[in-house]
């Protein structure tokens, strides 16, 4: 009797790690099915690299580079906020501060984390937006700009608390022998510390930044979601996932629009992926 | 002259009283041992001389310590100068996960305004080859310092103090982590070096404190028990605790 109970459960859990995979699997298959079958009406070129789109045109321009370069745009100017502010603040709580003010900075940076980013899009719609327009003297405040600020408070506690860490993790022996030497706490910190946590400071970024590059709800709200070729920050861009989510309520299912929708998603799929596999690296290596 | 000398030197970490009224004199060009059993307080002296101790929280120091002649607890004390002058040997090699150059030159980047590659380069060979590690790495200096083997890491770590040119050498149980053979081969080092440096070691190992040190100092829960000649020490100690631990009756 025990015996077929243990065999039960055994079978059970087997079955729960198959199902977990089973679905990953199928959910990829079935954005592959949906997704490639955009490439018989456009070459793969022709919709990477196009520069217009216009889906419900007639006939329909599948283009998306203007959204591949607004998601880039937006990320990237997400990430040249968060990455110096984010390191910064993850050395200042593992390194310089004290345990009270440590505590605090930590529960307030899992309080960002917190924040749904619907309620974070909100938000910068009624300040940052206005603010933007004004400082700037724009037409509209809903720029690329306005997203990357809005992206990387985000990113932010990502990247804090796996940097925070990375530095954590650095032997303290390393620290001793530096002041041993006649180092000050900063020339330790940039000489000895940072250096031997960089691959997981490296790691932090790349998930801050795949944090970023996957959301949709925040930077759809305040980007202002024209689908043209970027010409500077300061000018309404639309982004990968924000087109997918604008747009599929309204595709017809088997159309055209709707295969470029799904071709979409494996474009995000890839670079989401990619990045996953490069902050994996970077994780191990430190291992 | 004492190189070190400490008057009434007391030490707490919060209410453990762990230095009792030290007094010792520490004597240029001699190898000094502190030996006794775990926790007696003689890592954490060694650690007073650099002000290691700084390190941890809620430590309290009283008395004075005097390296060549200035009082290096004052609240005003150059901790940089002191530690440039004081180097620490630890007990496990702790070289940085920089290359071996880098390793070596960390003093002079740390401690020197404008720095000149030439220069970098002469401190490199000179430390090295006061180690006895030049001819084995000079074709190697490119390379990450943690792949050496554990006793060219501690050799590393020494020729890292000499670079920055100390002259004392505080070493915690330098050989702690290395087989014998390495362990003669540090010892051997140690001896050469004693012609420049002021040389303390801490070591749990009596006879190794009896093979290289000129004098030697007995603890014993906080108090320098006999501090005295290494022979006299070993041969005829003063005090009954000495005795008891030479001859291994604890520890």
């Amino acid at each position: 009797m025990r015996k077929f109970k243990e065999f039960i459960i055994e079978k059970l859990i087997l079955i729960c790690g198959i199902a977990s995979i089973f679905f990953v699997v199928l959910i990829f298959l079935f954005l592959l099915k949906e997704g490639l079958a955009v490439f018989n009406i456009v070459s793969p070129f022709q919709f990477l690299f196009g520069k217009s789109w216009y889906p419900i045109s007639e006939p329909p321009q599948l283009g998306i580079l203007p959204l591949i370069l607004g998601s880039l745009l937006v990320t990237l100017g997400a990430a040249i906020i968060s990455i110096p502010i984010g390191v910064g603040c993850a050395i200042y709580i593992a390194e310089v501060a004290l345990l009270k003010i440590k505590e605090i900075l930590k529960a307030g940076i899992a309080l960002l984390a917190d924040i749904p980013s619907v309620v974070l899009g909100f938000i910068g719609m009624v300040t940052l937006v206005p603010l933007v327009k004004n400082i700037f003297n724009l037409p509209t405040g809903l720029t690329a700009l306005s997203g990357s600020i809005m992206l990387a408070f985000m990113a932010m506690p990502t990247i804090v608390s796996i940097a925070e860490d990375a530095l954590y993790s650095v032997p303290k022996n390393y620290k001793e022998g530096a002041f041993a030497l006649g180092a000050t706490h900063w020339q330790t910190i940039y000489r000895v510390i940072l250096p031997a946590a960089s691959s997981g400071i490296l790691a932090a970024i790349m998930l801050g930044i795949g944090r970023v590059i996957g959301e949709t709800m925040a930077v759809m709200m305040i980007t202002g979601n024209a689908a043209v070729m970027p010409q500077s920050i300061l000018v309404p861009v639309r982004t990968l996932t924000a087109t997918i989510a604008a747009e599929m309520g309204e595709a017809v299912v088997g159309g055209e629009h709707y295969f470029a929708l799904f071709a979409i998603g494996i474009v995000l799929f890839i670079i989401s992926f990619a990045i996953n596999v490069t902050a994996d690296l970077f994780l191990h290596k430190r291992q | 002259m004492a190189k070190i000398l400490t008057e009434k030197l007391n030490l707490w970490y919060g209410d453990f009283h762990a230095l009792k009224d030290v007094n010792a004199n520490f004597e240029p060009n001699r190898i000094t041992a502190i030996i006794g059993p775990s926790g007696c307080g003689k890592s954490t002296m060694l650690r007073v001389f650099n002000r290691m101790n700084d390190l941890i929280e809620n430590v309290k120091t009283d008395g004075k310590v005097l390296v060549d002649g200035i009082n290096i607890l004052d609240l005003d004390a150059d901790l940089v100068k002191l530690r440039k002058e004081v180097g620490m040997v630890f007990q496990r090699p702790n070289p940085f996960p920089l290359s071996i150059y880098e390793n070596i030159v960390f003093g002079e980047r740390v401690h020197s305004e404008n720095i000149k590659k030439d220069r970098l380069d002469e401190i490199v060979e000179m430390s090295l080859k006061s180690v006895l590690l030049w001819d084995e790495l000079k074709d190697r200096l490119k390379e990450p310092a943690l792949r050496l083997s554990l006793e060219q890491k501690q050799r590393l770590c020494i020729a890292r103090l000499i670079a920055v040119k100390s002259d004392v050498l505080l070493m915690d149980e330098p050989c702690s982590t290395l087989d014998p053979q390495a362990t003669a081969k540090i010892e051997e080092l140690m001896r050469e070096l004693k012609n420049n440096y002021t040389i303390i070691i801490v070591t749990h190992n009596m006879q190794q404190a009896a093979r290289v040190s000129d004098d030697t100092g007995f603890m014993l829960l906080g108090e320098l028990v006999e501090f005295g000649r290494t022979q006299d020490i070993f041969t005829a100690p003063r005090d009954k605790r000495t005795e008891d631990y030479i001859t291994g009756r604890y520890g």
